[in-house]
């Protein structure tokens, strides 16, 4: 072949999406092996969705792809041809680009300053003029909006998502690598995006791999998957001939049977409720930036109800939960609970039973250095029978403390079974279990809790969402945020959804329009379907 | 016949302070300038005291053996460059902390100082030249006030540069990147510790030029009270400017004029109170830290990475 077609034919290459090939990819953290002989394909210009449980090792996965963490073993070809993938630079020469699970924005600096810093090849001196210019034109030559002066940390979450598909299409990617990317939109948002890639893939102009969990996704936007579990391939086929359950058996990894349709609670107008436990009255806060964050919110869970809150993060949610908790002071309304005015002071929350679930459990309700026995104490370390003696100096018994935090162990199944170990070393699913033997064992009146089983796996999602049914049915009033709507589907009697900072719309279980949700989470002020 | 008294000698106070902020802004200003571009790195970098007051002595000892003081202010900003590094250098060793190395070197940096420059308090060394604006007036006031030395003006086009430089460079973007986001500058491609050791290095040699200042033009000598805190008000300084350049050099030029307070009363004859004046800077710098913290809200404009504004 003489080099005229050679030159004609690689141009022909580069206009297409890439084929990626990994052949027997292994991947080590110290002693665990989190990618162990793990192989797929992907072809030029399909939509690959890559699926498995949290730590199945997807994440690892693209990563090496993407030179972030170079494999021990195994290699990679593009286009048929094996390349060394050891850094960013190598990936981005190879025009494959990744969109992270957390955003890789810099959020002090503005969208036209984070396209152009991708870009890696900036002149020394920049003609913001001419760039500011260029990039408009780039804009306009997608469907995607945004300001290219605002400042990131200004923007909403589905606009940060655009920003970083944005990023990708502004490098002219071939491989675009997406983790999770429908996490924090809304389900408009997300079948605006994920619409939007799926039509440049039918063009044949780019590739897509995407890491999800959702099996909607992928029987709506995927052409073929491959299914990771514990670091191993699981298996892999074309979209249409798998259906979602041979999916999800490939997922757990036996052929268990998997409600993949929520369990709806059936609605029991019969069903009694009691009384009124929690009453929040026009709640007002400020978030971190001193700006409106919970705004008038009125809402009363019940004895014996599951409340669950939805909404996509940053409305609210998190403000809201800090206020119950007393981690933040409200600048107007009222909250009660048993009739009562509360201010979450540690004297109400023993008198009223209120206890507690807050996300990141790690950070929020424990003290990380200190040992899984005192933790399980923080409640009541200080009194009766944990504290005491000579003279009422309340002196902590140890002794006390370490035989019950045996026992919560041993009931709640928290491993590695030792209560002197720090609780920063166990997993995230035993920090989970932990807090949550010290919050359900007490008298229960009320429950606050805040995604309770992010970043956990398939076992541990269920033992929860089983402890908090059953505190449900002995009575207790509980207020459940969380932004995985199946999980509120699943678990709530009511379902209220938040947006801007106050109640959208509330809905009864078994009367629930996922539609209609889904619109209501988008919010009337444009984060949803561009503007 | 007592208006007129009372109006002179408020012009002459007015321009004692005018004065005063021209001459003993000048420190504040390379000293703040530095740690902008250290803290838009990421990092911060309290050792800049120490870094001063060995910028100083340096500065001073070189000029009187070389016979030059612009020798001498290379000198300075060579030895900020060393300890610059070597903050930048400890901070990157894993589990290693910015604010407690900083520290330390700032206890380094006066220590090294008075055991190196025990020899330099008696000798005169050459001084800087100054520059006098007020050569058109008569009166001996005016000149003395708008005398000023070459460092000033050199250090305000520093900040219109870098101001400049941090919106519209390759080199300011980058390290703006690196400061607000080092998970995402590292996924672009773009040297997290390299660049924060090299912001952290110059940094160090425009403090060290700051100390040059005070050793070879303005007290004019070497002796161990020299700063006597001026690199860390800069620092604080930094925070109250909100990382800007600019607002950086007009925050300089306040704490300069709240520093000749004390002199320029004691110049209209107001002697009771001195030393509580010359607290003046003191004073202004936790008056303005309480008035612009407001607690619960991160700093609006901080680098994302800075580890007081990490939750």
């Amino acid at each position: 072949m003489d080099a005229l077609t050679h030159t004609l034919l690689a141009a022909d290459v580069q206009d297409r999406g890439a084929a990626v090939e990994a052949y027997r990819v292994t991947k080590r953290f110290g002693a665990l092996t989190a990618l162990d002989d793990v192989s797929l394909k992907v072809a030029s210009g399909s939509f690959h969705c890559l699926l498995g449980e949290n730590g199945a090792g997807k994440s690892t996965l693209v990563k090496c792809l993407v030179g972030y963490h170079p494999p021990e073993e195994g290699s990679f070809l593009v286009d048929g041809r094996e390349q060394a993938i050891r850094s960013p630079r190598d990936a981005q020469r190879l025009r494959i680009g990744m969109v992270y699970q957390h955003f890789t924005l810099a959020p002090g600096m503005t969208v036209a300053e984070n396209l152009l810093l991708a870009r890696g090849d900036l002149p020394l001196r920049i003609d913001w003029r001419r760039e500011k210019a260029a990039l408009a034109a780039f804009l306009d030559s997608t469907p995607f909006r945004l300001d290219l002066n605002a400042r990131v940390a200004d923007l909403a979450a589905g606009e940060k998502q655009k920003l970083e598909i944005l990023k990708q299409l502004y490098l002219g990617q071939r491989l675009l690598i997406l983790d999770e990317p429908t996490s924090v939109l809304t389900p408009a948002e997300a079948d605006e995006v994920l619409g939007l890639l799926h039509g440049m893939t039918r063009d044949g102009r780019l590739t897509v791999m995407m890491i999800t969990h959702k099996f909607r996704e992928v029987s709506a936007y995927g052409d073929s998957v491959t299914v990771l579990r514990r670091g191993k391939l699981a298996g892999s086929g074309k979209v249409g001939e798998l259906t979602t359950q041979d999916m999800a058996e490939m997922m757990v990894g036996s052929a268990v049977s998997v409600a993949t349709a929520p369990r709806r609670r059936a609605a029991d107008p019969e069903r009694k409720t009691g009384e009124i436990r929690l009453a929040v009255d026009r709640l007002c806060a400020d978030n971190d930036r001193g700006m409106p964050a919970v705004r008038e919110l009125d809402l009363v869970a019940r004895a014996g109800e599951i409340v669950g809150i939805a909404g996509v993060a940053g409305n609210g949610q998190k403000e809201l939960v800090e206020v119950l908790l007393g981690q933040r002071s409200a600048s107007g309304g009222a909250l009660r609970v048993d009739g009562e005015a509360y201010g979450a002071t540690r004297a109400e929350l023993r008198r009223h039973g209120v206890f507690s679930l807050p996300e990141e459990p790690l950070r929020n309700a424990c003290v990380p250095n200190m040992s899984v026995a005192e933790n399980m104490g923080l409640r009541d370390f200080d009194i009766a029978p944990f504290s005491g003696g000579w003279l009422s100096l309340r002196f902590l018994r140890r002794g006390a403390l370490t035989r019950r935090a045996k026992e919560w162990i041993e009931a709640f199944g928290v491993r590695p079974p030792d209560p002197s170990a720090a609780i920063e070393n166990l997993s995230g699913g035993n920090v989970q279990r932990a807090v949550l033997a010290r919050e359900l064992s007490g008298a229960v009146r009320l429950l606050i809790v805040a995604n309770p089983v992010f970043g956990l796996d398939f076992a541990a999602t269920e033992a929860i969402h089983r402890r908090l049914d059953q505190a449900r049915n002995d009575g207790a009033a509980i207020l459940l945020v969380s932004e995985d709507l199946d999980e509120l589907l699943e678990l709530s009697d009511r379902i209220l959804v938040m947006s801007e900072g106050s109640i959208a719309h509330q809905a009864l279980a078994g009367y629930v329009d996922v539609a209609e949700i889904g619109r209501h989470m988008a919010g009337g002020a444009g984060h949803g379907a561009g503007h | 016949m007592s208006e007129t008294t009372d109006g002179l000698a408020f012009g002459s106070l007015a321009l004692a302070l005018l004065g005063g902020a021209l001459r003993v802004s000048t420190p504040f200003l390379f000293v703040s300038l530095g740690e902008c571009i250290t803290e838009k790195s990421g990092r911060i970098n309290l050792g800049l005291e120490g870094t001063l007051v060995l910028g100083a002595m340096g500065g001073y000892g070189v000029s009187l053996l070389t016979g030059s003081p612009w020798l001498g202010v290379l000198a300075a900003g060579l030895c900020g460059v060393l300890m610059g590094l070597l903050h930048g250098g400890l901070c990157s060793l894993p589990k290693v902390n910015d604010i407690a190395v900083g520290i330390a070197l700032m206890l380094f940096g006066t220590g090294l100082a008075f055991f190196l420059g025990k020899p330099l308090i008696q000798p005169q060394a050459p001084m800087l030249p100054s520059v006098e604006l007020g050569a058109w007036s008569d009166d001996e006031q005016i000149r003395s006030a708008l005398r000023i030395n070459v460092l000033l003006p050199v250090g305000l086009a520093l900040a219109g540069l870098l101001h400049w430089a941090f919106r519209a460079s390759r080199w300011g973007l980058a390290l703006r990147l690196v400061g607000d986001n080092a998970a995402a500058a590292r996924a672009l491609g773009y040297p997290v510790v390299p660049i924060r050791i090299g912001a952290t290095a110059a940094g160090g040699f425009l403090a060290g030029v700051g100390g040059a200042f005070l050793s070879l033009y303005y007290p004019g000598s070497w002796n161990e009270g020299l700063s006597s805190g001026q690199g860390l008000m800069a620092v604080a300084l930094v925070i109250f400017a909100r990382w800007s350049p600019l607002r950086c050099a007009l925050a300089a030029l306040l704490f300069g004029a709240a520093g000749a307070l004390g002199p320029a009363l004691q110049s209209q004859g107001i002697t009771a109170g001195y030393y509580l004046f010359n607290a003046a800077p003191y004073v202004l710098t936790l008056a303005l830290m309480a008035a612009s913290w407001t607690p619960g809200q991160t700093l609006a404009g901080a680098p994302g990475e800075l580890s007081f504004t990490q939750r």
